[in-house]
């Protein structure tokens, strides 16, 4: 075992004994990358000397004691490429962001510089966000590191891919529909989607504002809380941050759940569903049930509407947030036009793939003036009733388990001909998103092909304490989370 | 909706320009509302921290936040929001405890995220209303609606500054400036209670301190719906909206025109056509624009990023409390505090700043009706010759006016010298008592040296003596003026009359 396949609390115990550096840390992951990078290419831009230069700096000032010891310093973290960082490359996996460089730090990043982290490089991603496999990127396909014919999950699959392949120890990624939890599901990590508000948006590029968050993507649960202990917490540069104290999540990991009780959402228990799936979360369940929770069916009666709800929703957002990129401040611009108009549609035709232009004009239409009352307005009501669904669950149940994904990883190219089965791979994601609270994903068996399955875990509003307790009792008690892929 | 029924009509027996005289087959009236616009004067942007500073570099006043750059988002400045109730509350409106802001969307190059962020369903205020005067008669303008909103760059397509017309400039500094946009009923009839009413505005505005008011510079926007219909008819007609006005006079020359333009259409049995048309202040007339132009959907949607505005009920009274005594109020007290006549009080307080530089100089100079006198004729004109000058900025100051009030009451100066020294002080922004002694216009008050010119004219001029012995009477200001002549106005008046009415007697 590399330094790169252990986690960030084992690693951080280890340069707490002095046993290891930063920089030593630092070398295993790039080295790891150069082994595997070139097959499953999770990365867009790799800071190779950047980060050996952080993680110099970093041993040096450690040894001086001019900087704490925190529990993510000179941990090699990468950043989803759909997250400002300062001076460097930002470009949301599309042709129209090829060259964008921020001049500031998204406060997830300001947050964890403040801990010194290593910044390895930024992510592969669906073009802004918008996809379920990381197969529509300008910078090509990310592979799923468990089975290369496979995707990762999307839209994080770089995030995801390089953290399960030693490619980084952590990653952020952000979730809109469920682009952390599904490719954490699909690669075995264990991903994390805050509720709406609990995480700062300042500096993530926006696809869907009222659905985005920026989560954490890790080895394990302990991971996860550490991770999410950095970046959760109000922003005054973010109006929709809730102002909320935020409490210490790794104290929240004590394997005992006795008299935990369970929903489990019958309507997430569809006809079409992969058996084997299937079949894993209910041993997720009894496993919990052995450890002193009790567990019984409940019904979202609204679940059905939520990826048509959503798929209003979310393009309407992405319509007006990816408006701004036109060609003329910034990023690409088409090289002949013959005027202004001209000028905006061929560099919004070159910059954009098929999918995201497909959702812009999603969007546009079912805002326009005619149909606003029809689709926009409707899928906001569909949204509040998906949300009373979830607050009457939790008025009875202390967390939903579901699982994350119908399928396990699916091929490469299976679904990109066919948006509609893209889009029902988020069936039971995406109404967490609608309703803002809070669910992760955690390895909970793979299928008999070696794919991993990721278990559901879902809270109330501001209950990440509690799922992470769940997670953590249940890792504790199994071994998935360790499994590695064979590279 | 009307909130307010009666109305004053005008006539129009003839169109104004460019059309000639006819005679036209009925009476008709306007149906008019405003839409305005006024930036308010907080010292930084409605959703980022920059400044407001008017005239700074291109893009100095900019961040990634006012340049909607990637991944940023919008903070809502406090103080545009107690602007925003502090005008609606001196406009009788009723305030939004729950508002919500809005994405407005087109492309634009200077919008640079593609939307403005402005207000649509639940705006910050509405129903509300402003009184005006027009020929001595009060009337209520309901205000429909009061939102804030940000402003847009501005484009520089002159070929000079870009150096050719294949570019264009952006200057993102008048981007995120805080705006608050006033929606009128239609309650106006004539393009002259417009014109009324943006005053009255204006003054509202400036007495609440909350914008500049510039028409010129900006600070100020006016839009207009306009539809003419048969006097006496209740059913509203085709309305145009009219656009480009840039000053007070514009608004009421456009909405002229446009009434016009209108009516003749009607008179000669066409139908008006709804539609944007921009003033055009050189040629005198409106033009529709390109329909391209203004076949916007602007596809507003709630803005995600900011949350809903929820307002305190004890701010908006906190706000209410600290409001400023208004127009109307200090009317009232101006008659009663200084005796002045209303006519004279409504035409001071009509801006904050004339009334404050009435009573800046009744301060020094304690005759209210002089002063006002002062004020509302050689101020005022001096000013209006000068384009619509602020006072503010008039080179004679109160205790200019007030110095050389005190000079005339001294009898140092006459009257008439005042005039001279006014005009001096004007251009030179001097002090009246630099002016006198420099130009040595103190009045000559010397019984004896007026004696001697009195002597003198009368003895120069036996023939207009004899006239005047004879009884025509208009010969005595001949005299007067004969001896004003020979002193350079100089010679006191009162003693002039006295010693030629001795000296002709005798």
């Amino acid at each position: 075992m590399e330094l790169c396949d252990y986690t960030i609390h084992e690693l951080h115990e280890m340069m707490k004994r002095r046993e290891i550096t930063s920089r030593q840390i630092t070398e295993s992951v790039l080295s790891r990358i150069d082994q595997v990078e070139s097959r499953i290419r999770a990365y867009i831009t790799v800071l190779r000397e950047e980060a050996l230069e952080q993680a110099g700096t970093i041993d040096q000032k450690l040894q001086k004691g001019e900087i704490p010891l925190t529990p993510l310093t000179g941990i090699p973290i990468a950043v989803k490429d759909l997250i400002c960082t300062r001076g460097v490359l930002t470009t949301c996996a599309a042709k129209i962001l090829h060259n964008f460089i921020p001049p500031y730090d998204a406060t997830v990043i300001a947050r964890l510089k403040q801990q010194n982290i290593v910044m390895v490089g930024k992510t592969n991603l669906d073009q802004f966000g918008m996809g379920s496999s990381t197969e529509n990127s300008y910078y090509g396909i990310t592979r799923n590191p468990w089975d290369l014919s496979r995707v990762p999950g999307g839209s994080s699959g770089g995030s995801a891919a390089a953290v399960i392949a030693g490619e980084a120890i952590g990653a952020l990624g952000t979730d809109t529909g469920g682009s952390i939890r599904q490719p954490s599901s699909f690669c075995s990590t264990t991903g994390l989607k805050p509720t709406y508000g609990r995480v700062s948006r300042y500096g993530l590029i926006a696809y869907a504002s009222s659905l985005d968050q920026i989560g954490p993507i890790a080895k394990d649960v302990t991971d996860c809380a550490i991770l999410l202990n950095a970046i959760a917490g109000y922003d005054p540069k973010d109006s929709t941050s809730v102002n909320l104290p935020t409490p210490d999540y790794t104290r929240a990991l004590v394997p005992d759940i006795t008299g935990l009780k369970i929903g489990i959402p019958e309507e997430y228990f569809i006809a079409g569903m992969d058996g084997e799936v299937e079949e894993k979360i209910w041993e997720a369940v009894r496993v919990l049930e052995k450890l002193g929770a009790s567990s019984e069916k409940v019904s979202l009666p609204h679940t059905e509407y939520a990826v048509a709800a959503y798929y209003i929703i979310a393009p309407a957002e992405a319509s007006s947030n990816l408006a701004r990129y036109d060609g003329v401040k910034y990023g690409y611009r088409a090289d002949k036009y013959t005027d202004l108009i001209d000028m905006y549609m061929t560099t919004r035709s070159q910059g954009f793939t098929p999918e995201v232009k497909r959702r812009i004009m999603l969007g546009t239409y079912s805002l326009s003036s005619g149909y606003y009352d029809a689709y926009y307005l409707k899928a906001q009501k569909v949204r509040t009733l998906i949300k009373r669904d979830f607050e009457e669950a939790f008025k009875k149940y202390d967390v939903l388990i579901a699982p994350v994904s119908p399928t396990p990883a699916f091929k490469i190219g299976e679904k990109t001909e066919d948006p509609l089965q893209m889009y029902l791979s988020d069936i039971f994601t995406i109404p967490i998103n609608l309703a803002g609270v809070t669910a992760l994903s955690i390895p909970c068996g793979f299928t008999r092909d070696g794919l991993p399955i990721g278990l559901q875990i879902i809270g109330k509003h501001f209950g990440e304490e509690t799922i992470l307790k769940v997670a953590y009792a249940f890792e504790q008690n199994t071994e998935h989370h360790k499994k590695k892929p064979p590279l | 909706m009307l909130l307010h029924a009666h109305t004053a009509t005008h006539p129009y027996p003839t169109l104004p320009y460019p059309h000639t005289s006819i005679l036209l087959k009925m009476e008709y009236e306007a149906v008019i509302g405003l839409e305005v616009h006024t930036q308010l004067k907080t010292r930084s942007k409605i959703f980022c921290s920059c400044s407001t500073e008017f005239g700074a570099k291109p893009n100095h006043n900019t961040c990634p936040i006012c340049q909607g750059m990637p991944g940023v988002l919008p903070i809502l400045n406090k103080q545009v929001v107690e602007f925003g109730i502090r005008t609606a509350l001196a406009m009788n409106c009723t305030i939004a405890d729950y508002s919500l802001f809005a994405r407005k969307n087109y492309f634009y190059p200077d919008l640079p995220k593609a939307y403005q962020i402005s207000q649509y369903e639940l705006p910050l205020a509405q129903h509300g209303w402003i009184e005006i005067q027009v020929d001595g008669i009060s009337k209520k303008i309901g205000v429909t609606r009061i939102h804030m909103e940000e402003d847009a760059g501005k484009s520089i397509h002159d070929e000079n500054i870009t150096g050719s017309k294949n570019y264009s400039f952006i200057d993102f500094n008048r981007c995120g400036m805080p705006l608050l946009e006033i929606v009128s009923e239609p309650d106006m009839r004539s393009p002259e209670e417009a014109r009324e009413y943006l005053l009255k505005l204006k003054g509202i505005l400036e007495y609440l301190e909350v914008s500049d008011c510039n028409m010129e510079e900006g600070s100020l926007r006016c839009d207009a719906n306009i539809s003419v219909r048969p006097k006496g008819s209740t059913k509203l007609g085709t309305k145009t909206e009219v656009k480009n006005m840039n000053s007070f006079k514009n608004v009421q020359r456009a909405l002229e025109y446009e009434m016009a333009r209108q009516i003749q259409i009607l008179e000669e049995g066409g139908r008006i056509v709804q539609e944007t048309c921009l003033w055009d202040v050189d040629q005198g007339v409106t033009r529709p624009m390109r329909s391209k132009e203004e076949a916007h959907d602007y596809r507003y949607f709630p803005e995600p990023d900011l949350v809903p505005l929820v307002i305190d009920k004890e701010w908006i009274e906190q706000i209410r409390k600290s409001l400023p005594e208004l127009a109307d109020a200090r009317t009232a007290r101006f008659i009663s505090q200084y005796g002045i006549p209303e006519y004279d009080a409504r035409v001071l307080t009509a801006s904050k700043f004339i009334a404050d530089y009435y009573e800046n100089t009744v301060k020094l100079y304690p005759n209210p009706k002089v002063v006002s006198n002062w004020v509302m004729g050689d101020i005022l004109r001096k000013l209006k010759e000068h384009e619509e000058a602020d006072i503010r900025t008039c080179p004679i100051t109160p205790q200019h006016l007030a110095g050389m009030l005190k000079l005339i009451e001294e009898g140092t100066i006459s009257g008439k010298i005042a005039k001279v020294v006014f005009e001096d002080m004007y251009a030179t922004g001097k002090m009246p008592e630099e002016i006198v002694k420099e130009k040595g216009l103190i009045q000559i008050s010397d019984e004896k040296e007026v004696a001697a010119v009195v002597d003198r004219i009368i003895a120069a001029n036996p023939e207009t003596v004899a006239q005047y012995k004879a009884g025509k009477q208009k010969a005595f200001g001949f005299f007067v003026g004969e001896v004003m002549k020979a002193t350079q106005g100089k010679a006191n008046p009162q003693l002039v009359n006295k010693l030629l009415k001795e000296k002709l007697s005798t």
